[in-house]
């Protein structure tokens, strides 16, 4: 097991902002890879935090990715300033979705991004207070058994 | 299937990217829906959608998808061919429904890649 320093860092991500959504988990994906982090594990992180940031674009104002590596594991934080979600056990089920029109014929709202999110990430752990925000919080380990 | 071999078959129009006809293709997906592209993993992949904006490409190069095909004699937007330029992956176009490039590849020997879903 190669070393890996603690390296941390935040990222903003701006609600309704479609063009430039997906940047920040590209810039998480590649400073994975120049660490050089196992394939496996980035492309599991990279769909976390794409289908997290995709669900922060379409249903907040504003929120924030930060990302975290130490020796062991890879930590990313979601946090928003959004509607919240009302009902969480609802959210998680596949095919549920809230999306609009608009965002299902820019390809959204199947419904699968937090079932995606949780399938990826080795402990899956979401907060959220309706009316004021909603906070993820993964993490994906470096070492031992990790997610196929 | 090489890369080329598929162009021939769809008589895809080239839009950007520099492609390899060479390029080994293992297996091909086909969706309209960004989650369900985030599902398919495995080398040497391709996608085949009716959608054009942006958000496919930054699918893509989060699934690492290198080839995207569009459809049904779809255009993409401008922004969409930068974007495909700036992550490499090539853009191609067919006249074809989705149906009729899926039905071309596949009985020409081209596989998808069986996705179990999610227990309910
Ligand atoms: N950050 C968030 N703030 C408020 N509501 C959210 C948030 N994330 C998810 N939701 C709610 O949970 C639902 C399910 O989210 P999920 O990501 O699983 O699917 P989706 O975003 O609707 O579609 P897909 O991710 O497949 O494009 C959403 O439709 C929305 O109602
Ligand atoms: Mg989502």
């Amino acid at each position: 097991m190669s070393t890996v320093a603690v390296l941390s860092q935040t990222f903003n991500i701006k609600g309704g902002d479609f063009v430039n959504a997906g940047e920040p988990a590209c810039k998480i994906r590649n400073i994975l890879r120049e660490i050089g982090i196992n394939a496996n594990v980035i492309r599991r992180v990279a769909i976390a935090a794409y289908e997290a940031e995709m669900n922060v674009v379409m249903y907040a104002r504003q929120g924030e990715i930060r990302l975290k590596i130490t020796p062991h594991k890879i930590l990313l934080e979601i946090e928003d300033t959004g509607q919240g979600i009302e009902d969480i056990t609802l959210a998680m089920q596949p095919g549920y979705s809230t999306a609009t029109e608009e965002m299902r014929e820019m390809g959204f709202g199947a419904g699968m991004g937090l079932p995606n999110i949780k399938k990826n990430s080795d402990i899956f752990n979401i907060h959220s207070t309706h009316g004021k925000g909603t906070r993820l919080k993964l993490t994906f380990k470096l070492n031992g058994k990790t997610k196929k | 299937m090489t890369l080329g071999k598929i162009i021939e078959l769809l008589n895809c129009q080239i839009i950007s990217g520099a492609v390899d006809l060479q390029l080994d293709i293992k297996s091909a997906k086909a969706s309209d829906l960004m989650s369900d592209v985030l599902t398919y993993s495995g080398p040497g992949k391709l996608l085949m959608t009716g959608l054009t904006n942006i958000q496919v490409i930054r699918t893509c190069d989060i699934a690492g998808i290198c080839v995207v095909i569009f459809v049904r004699g779809k255009k993409p937007l401008i922004e969409t061919v930068e974007l495909a330029k700036t992550c490499k992956i090539a853009i191609l176009a067919t006249r074809l429904s989705m149906f009729e490039a899926c039905g071309m590849l596949y009985s020409n020997g081209l596989k998808g890649v069986t996705i179990t879903a999610p227990a309910q």
